[in-house]
Order: structure tokens, then sequence, then C-alpha cells
């Protein structure tokens, strides 16, 4: 007798494998957990570096920094990523998971290694932030726990790949997978590469630190590292990327412009982010110029390009399809009439604006290897990926968040009216400490630092009172959006609690990672995924042109050319190097 | 839709929109642009990285910094005697960085160049001049020479910008440009 594992979910039509969103509310559960984590530790952080609050002692700041950067950028996104790779192979795929019971170690794996990471840091010896840049020494376990991470995230993804593998064979859809499931797959195969490259220094370095061995290149080291470090972040663009296509998908069932563009985009990332690692070594001794310029320029530019293949397509294929729903006027009908009070939406759209046309921008400026010689390791650094990860990737998250709440998790939303503000509130004091970052930043204000005003030091130096007085709107900036993310985390948790059930099944346990009630799971096998139907409207195809989305390409690209020549022309005003 | 196969089995043979095609000509020159600046720059801009460096020994690197201080020290500074050293122009300055110190103070020419050489004797740290923001990460065993020419008077703080352990935000040094 064949057992019945699936549920088609009423509301939105999507088939879940029993086993499958078990593992995918574990993993997503327990990032909002470190989500939660995180964010506290970066209230501490902000509320640290705004001069005039001057929060937490010296040594507690470097430990809560070390913590900050490492639950929320590791354990926070990771978690969630492997949620969205069991979400986009089994659930869209319509297909049962490679091995579920692998993928529980692999969950176990993560959590006991992340859990090791934060008891080193609670000890107070692993203050050495997450880059843990040799030779300065973190105890074992911390070396240790990320490796025990990284074992179990690679599970993950070759339970992801093994899914595919699956569904290919069992012919659970037709043609080519979906736009969003090739998204994944990038993200997917960068995370192999980012952890091979990880295991390869970190691996030493545990010995290291266990007195196996006597001595790591810390140039090498920074290479191998930021092989792990940059890549890491690509996964971050391509799953999130992968979610704003989702989400267009979702609430304007918006196709693609065109799959070959986006698809190639995603192709590129593949081809071309790794190289780009070299961008973190731009004032590094002992590499050479021609090496520095030809790894982030050949590789990054065409990364960039990819990233701006997807800033176009993405919301153009939401104007193309609020067109043909009849929103024709002018060049923002389409946007303004989007809806803006929906924060799936409001939460994609702002994680896409911000992450373009501040993260993107700072982010290939700094890149620049001379341009770097102003900027490297000044908090502008900060400045520019909380643009890139805590908008950009964590928003498109907490978005997708309000979607799968009643579809994965079968509860209602608590709270609707908060959950329509958070998005705003989260983005705007972001906005606060990103841009007073980079402004302080071009000022010279260090990164990891706990006091610009120097007190103990030997001698003395005052930084200019705008750059004190920008970390000081910084870090208002900082407890804004940690109010919006604790607000997410509250209507998130609460939901999954107290929130209206709208199946049954939905019991508190199953919010939680197990299986709902049997009688759930009534389908044995999902009807075949079909393609897309060949364009819907009667219109001839590519009369809808997405007119307004290329005139805010036009406007983003202006200000990429502006924001580039400003700083060239600061980089001119130095004294002369060579 | 993004979450359905796409409705060609031949997707990559289907036209791509006008402005989509567009925008790719316009991004892929912009790219090529920021790509062509760098060289640009090494040829006829002021301010590159030096491509010297040299692998070196912390004993050896301390050793030399000694000699160039005891050479041209000047006068002493701060209530821990630091040397002000004033190396004459076009010399060979050398600027030690250690916990949590930046070690001699230099007094310097403006618009004079020197041979400023940089390394660590223990971790890693952050070279930050300020105000004028010169950046650039310093790595113990690694010796950078930079050939710097400053165009400014006026006293310069050096300042730590990678986390050095807990005593880093008390790592200040300082140029004079006189
Ligand atoms: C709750 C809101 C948040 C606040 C108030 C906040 C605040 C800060 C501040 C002020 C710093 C810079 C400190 C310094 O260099 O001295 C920082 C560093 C950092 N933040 Fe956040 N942050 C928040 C959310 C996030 C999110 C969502 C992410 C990533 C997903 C993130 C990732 C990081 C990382 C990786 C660092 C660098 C740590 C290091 O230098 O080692 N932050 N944060
Ligand atoms: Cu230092
Ligand atoms: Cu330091």
């Amino acid at each position: 007798m064949a057992v019945k594992m699936f549920r088609k979910c009423p509301d939105s039509g999507l088939y879940f494998h029993k086993s499958a969103e078990s593992l995918m509310k574990a993993h997503a559960v327990l990032g909002v957990v470190y989500l939660l984590i995180g964010g506290v530790l970066g209230l501490l952080v902000a509320a640290t570096r705004a001069p005039s609050i001057h929060l937490l002692s010296a040594e507690a700041f470097y430990t809560a920094l070390t913590a900050h950067g490492t639950a929320i950028l590791i354990y926070w996104i990771i978690f969630f990523e492997i949620a969205v790779l069991y979400f986009a192979s089994s659930t869209l795929l319509r297909c049962r998971p490679a091995t579920p019971g692998l993928g529980w170690l692999g969950f176990l794996l993560m959590l006991i290694g992340s859990v090791m990471t934060m008891v080193a840091f609670a000890r107070g010896n692993s203050s050495v932030m997450f880059t843990s840049y040799v030779p300065m020494p973190a105890e074992p376990i911390f070396y240790l726990g990320l490796i025990l991470f990284a074992v179990g995230a690679l599970i993950g993804c070759f339970i992801f790949l093994g899914t595919l593998v699956i569904a290919k064979r069992e012919k659970t859809y037709d043609g080519s997978v979906p736009l969003v499931t090739f998204g994944a797959v990038t993200a997917c195969i960068i995370a192999i590469f980012t952890i091979a490259s990880g295991a390869a220094i970190l691996l030493p370095t545990l010995l290291w630190s266990v007195g196996l061995i006597s001595n790591i290149d810390p140039a090498i080291y920074r290479l191998f590292w930021w092989g792990m470090g940059h890549s890491s972040q690509q996964i971050n663009v391509s799953a999130h990327v992968a979610v704003w296509y989702a989400i267009a998908a979702i609430l304007f069932g918006a196709r693609p412009m065109s799959e070959k563009v986006s698809r190639g985009a995603f192709l590129l990332y593949i081809l071309f982010l790794q190289l780009a690692s070299a961008h973190h070594l731009l004032v590094d001794a002992g590499i050479s110029s021609t090496w520095k310029v030809f790894n982030t320029s050949y590789a990054m530019y065409l990364a960039v390009l990819a990233s701006m293949i997807h800033g176009l397509t993405v919301p153009g294929a939401i104007e193309v399809a609020q067109r043909k729903k009849g929103y024709t006027n002018g060049l923002f009908e389409w946007l303004r009439k989007a809806p803006w009070g929906n924060p799936v939406f409001s939460g994609m759209f702002m994680s896409l604006i911000v992450f373009g046309f501040i993260g993107g921008i700072t982010g290939v400026v700094m890149g620049t290897e001379q341009i770097n010689l102003i900027i490297h390791n000044t908090i502008f650094v900060p400045g520019h990926f909380h643009a890139t990860v805590a908008v950009g990737t964590t928003l498109a998250f907490m978005a997708i968040t309000y979607f799968l709440i009643p579809v994965l998790f079968r509860r209602e939303l608590i709270m609707p009216g908060m959950a329509k503000w958070q998005p705003y509130i989260f983005t705007a004091g972001m906005l606060l400490l990103i841009l007073f970052m980079l402004g302080a930043g071009t000022l010279g204000v260090p990164r990891r630092h706990w006091d610009i005003n120097f007190a103990d030091a030997a001698m003395q130096y005052q930084f200019a009172g705008s750059a004190v007085a920008m970390m000081g709107v910084a870090g208002m900036g900082g407890i804004l959006a940690a109010v919006g993310g604790g607000m997410f985390c509250l209507i998130a948790v609460g939901s999954l609690v107290f929130g209206r059930r709208l199946d049954p099944g939905a019991s508190l346990f199953s919010s939680f990672g197990l299986p709902m009630a049997d009688s759930c799971y009534n389908v044995e096998t999902p009807d075949r995924l079909e393609r897309t139907p060949i364009e819907s409207t009667g219109s001839s195809g590519h009369a809808v042109e997405a007119k307004g989305t290329f005139v805010l390409a036009l406007v983003f690209l202006a200000s990429f050319v502006v924001y580039f020549f400003i700083n060239a022309k600061y980089l001119s005003s130095l004294w002369k190097l060579g | 839709m993004s979450l359905t196969p796409p409705s060609q089995i031949l997707w990559w043979k289907e036209p791509i929109h006008r402005i989509e095609i567009t925008w790719i000509i316009i991004a892929l020159a912009w790219c090529l642009v920021l790509f062509l600046w760098m060289p640009y720059w090494h040829v006829f801009g002021n301010q590159n990285l030096s491509n010297e460096a040299y692998r070196i020994k912390p004993e050896a690197f301390e050793a030399k910094a000694k000699a160039m201080a005891d050479k041209y020290t000047v006068r002493k500074e701060t209530k821990m005697d630091i040397p002000v050293v004033k190396p004459p122009a076009g010399s060979d300055v050398y600027l030690v960085s250690r916990m949590w110190q930046w070690w001699p103070i230099l007094e310097l020419e403006k618009d004079k160049s020197y041979r400023l050489h940089i390394s660590s004797l223990d971790w890693q740290h952050g070279l930050s001049i300020q105000p004028v923001n010169i950046n650039a990460q310093i790595i113990p065993g690694y010796e950078l020479v930079m050939n710097v020419t400053p165009n400014q008077t006026g006293e310069y703080g050096v300042v730590c910008n990678e986390f050095c352990g807990v005593g880093h935000h008390t790592m200040l040094g300082k140029i004079y440009v006189k």
C-alpha cells in the first residue's frame, strides 16, 4: 500500500512533502532564533558605536560584535537558505526529498556547530571577529563549531541536488526546472565551492589552534578565507534574487521577461563570482596589481553585470504583469498600484531597491582597486554590507516568511497591522544606519572600533565633528532597525504559537518541525508540474514593454556613474602614492 | 511563471525583450569603463598602492626600524617617550605596528617623497592615516613598501582599523608633515 506523504495547500496550490516540510520548518525557525540573537547583539553594538551612548565595555563590545557577525550573517542566513533549498526542490518540483534522514543529520550538525561557537563567544576567549584572521587565536571549539556547521550545510546542499535528480528521474515536472529552482541551483553550486574553500583554510587553522601545525601564513589565510567569505555572499545574492522572482510570481503571476536572460545572469554568478574574492585583498601586501585588477574586474564586473540584469528583469517582470492587468497609465502606475500594504511585496521591493542602489553601487565603487585605499576597513564597509545582507537578503527572507507562515506552517499571521508596518520600520532604521555609516566611513571612521575618541590612547586624534555626529545618527538608526527586526521575530514566532490554525492538524509542535497530523497528508502523488502556459493574454507578447523599469534602471546607472567619479575625485586629493 | 517550468522547451531560443538587450549593452559598457579605469589610473593617476613587498621576520623588521630611529630621532613625545624621527627626504622610513602602537612618530616634509616600509610584529593591523584617509592592511611577515609624497602640512593620526585585540582602540600613532 502506498503511503500518502504529500499535502496540497488549498491557498497556494503548493504541494508539501511531509519530511521536507518538517525540515524546512526546523531550519527556518532556527534561522529566526539566530536572527533574534544576532539582532539583539546588533542593537548592543550599534548603541556602543554611538559615541553619546557608548553602551558596552570594550571587551563586551568586541565579543558582541564577533557574535553579531557570526550569528546573523552565518547562522540566520544559512539556516534560512537551507530551508529555501528544500522549498525550491521538494515543494516547487513536487518531489520527495532525497534521504530526509540525512537531512536531520545535517540539521543537527549545524545546530551543534553553531551552539559550539556561541559557547566559545560566551566564554570570552574567542572574540576574534567572524573573520578570525590568524595569527590572532580563538579557542579550538570555535573553529570546530564552524567546521561542523559547514559540514551540516554541505549535507543540505547534496540533498538538494539529490532531490533534483529524483525529480528528473520520476518526471515530476515537464521541461526545465522553474527559474526559482534554477536560482537555488546557482546558490547551491556556489555553496559547495564556498564550503570547500572554507574547509581548506579552517581545517588547518583548527589544527594550528590545538598546536599540531606551527604556523599559518596570514596572507594565504586571507586569500582562502575570502574564497569562502566572499562567495558565501554570492550564495546570499543568488538565494535572495530567487526569492525576488518567487515573490513576483506569487503576488503578480509574473513570468520572467525572458527565461534566457534571467538564467544566463544566474550562470554568470557561477562563472565569475569566486574570483571576486580578490576585492577583499586590494590593499594587502604581496599581491600584484595585475592580479588584483584581473580578478576583481574581469570576474567581478561580469557578476556585477548579472546583478544589474536581475535588477532590471525582476521589476520588469512585475511591470509587465501589472500592465497586462490594466495598470498602463504613465510610467509608474504599475508600481504605485502595487500592494504596498502587503509586507510580502513591500519587503521584497525595498530589498531590491536598497540592495541595488546602495549595496550594489557602494560595493563596486569600493571594489575598485585604487578607490579601496580610501575605504578599506572603515565603517563604510559595514555600511555597504548592511545594504546587501541586512536589507537585501534579510528583508527578502522576511518578506517570503510572511508568505510561508500561512502556506507552510498553516497559521494565520498575528498582528497583521504591525506586519504591514514592519518592513518600513526595519528599512527606515537600516537606511539611517547604512547611510550614516557610509558617511562616517568616508571621513575615515574605522570599523570594529570601540572608541573613536581614543580616550585611552597615548596620543590624541580628533575625528571631524561631523563624523562623530554621524556615528550618533547611525546608532539611532541601528536601534530603530533592531525594533523593526524585533517586530518581525515577534510576529513570526507569535504566529507559529498563537496564530489561528488554518488547518486543524497544525499543532504547536508542527510549527517547530514535527509533521502535522497524518490526516493532513492525503496526496500520494502530486499532479505533474506543467510548463507555464504560453503567453496568456491575447496581446502579441512583446507589445508590453517595461518602460518604467527601464527609466528606473537609467536613474540607477546615472547614480552609479556620478558616485563612482565623486570617489575617484576624492582619491585624487590624497597624498601621492605609488 | 518563475515557479513553473518555462513555457518553451527550447527556452534558450526565445527572443528577448528589447529593453533587456538594451540594458545589457549599456550595463556591459559601464562595466568595461570600470575595468579600464583601473589600468588607466595606474598610468595616469597619482594614488596607487605599490606592488613592492617582501617577506620578513618580525625581529628583522624591528631591527631596521630601530636603526632608523637611532639615527634620526629629533625629540621624544608622550609620557611613553616615543621617539619622533625625522628621516631625510627620499630615504627608507620604517613604521612598526604592534599591539597596540604605531612606532615611532614620523616627521616628514611636504612634497618630499619617502619609501615608507610597514609591517606588523604580531597580529594583523590596519594602517589608517587620518584625516587624509589612506588605508592598508598590515600583515605580519610581510613588509609593505609604499612611496608616499605628503601634499599638505599638518598633524596626522595613524589609526588602527583592523581589530587586533582588546587594546585595538588605543592603538594610535602620529605623522607630522612640515
Ligand atoms: C538588527 C539590526 C542590526 C543592527 C543594529 C546592526 C548593527 C551593526 C553595526 C553598528 C555594525 C558595525 C560595528 C563595527 O564595525 O564596529 C555591525 C556589523 C555587522 N553586521 Fe550588523 N546590524 C544589524 C543587522 C544585521 C544583519 C541582519 C546582518 C546580516 C544578515 C548583519 C551583519 C553584520 C556583520 C557581518 C557585521 C560585521 C561584523 C564584523 O565586523 O566582524 N547585521 N552591525
Ligand atoms: Cu592594530
Ligand atoms: Cu587594531
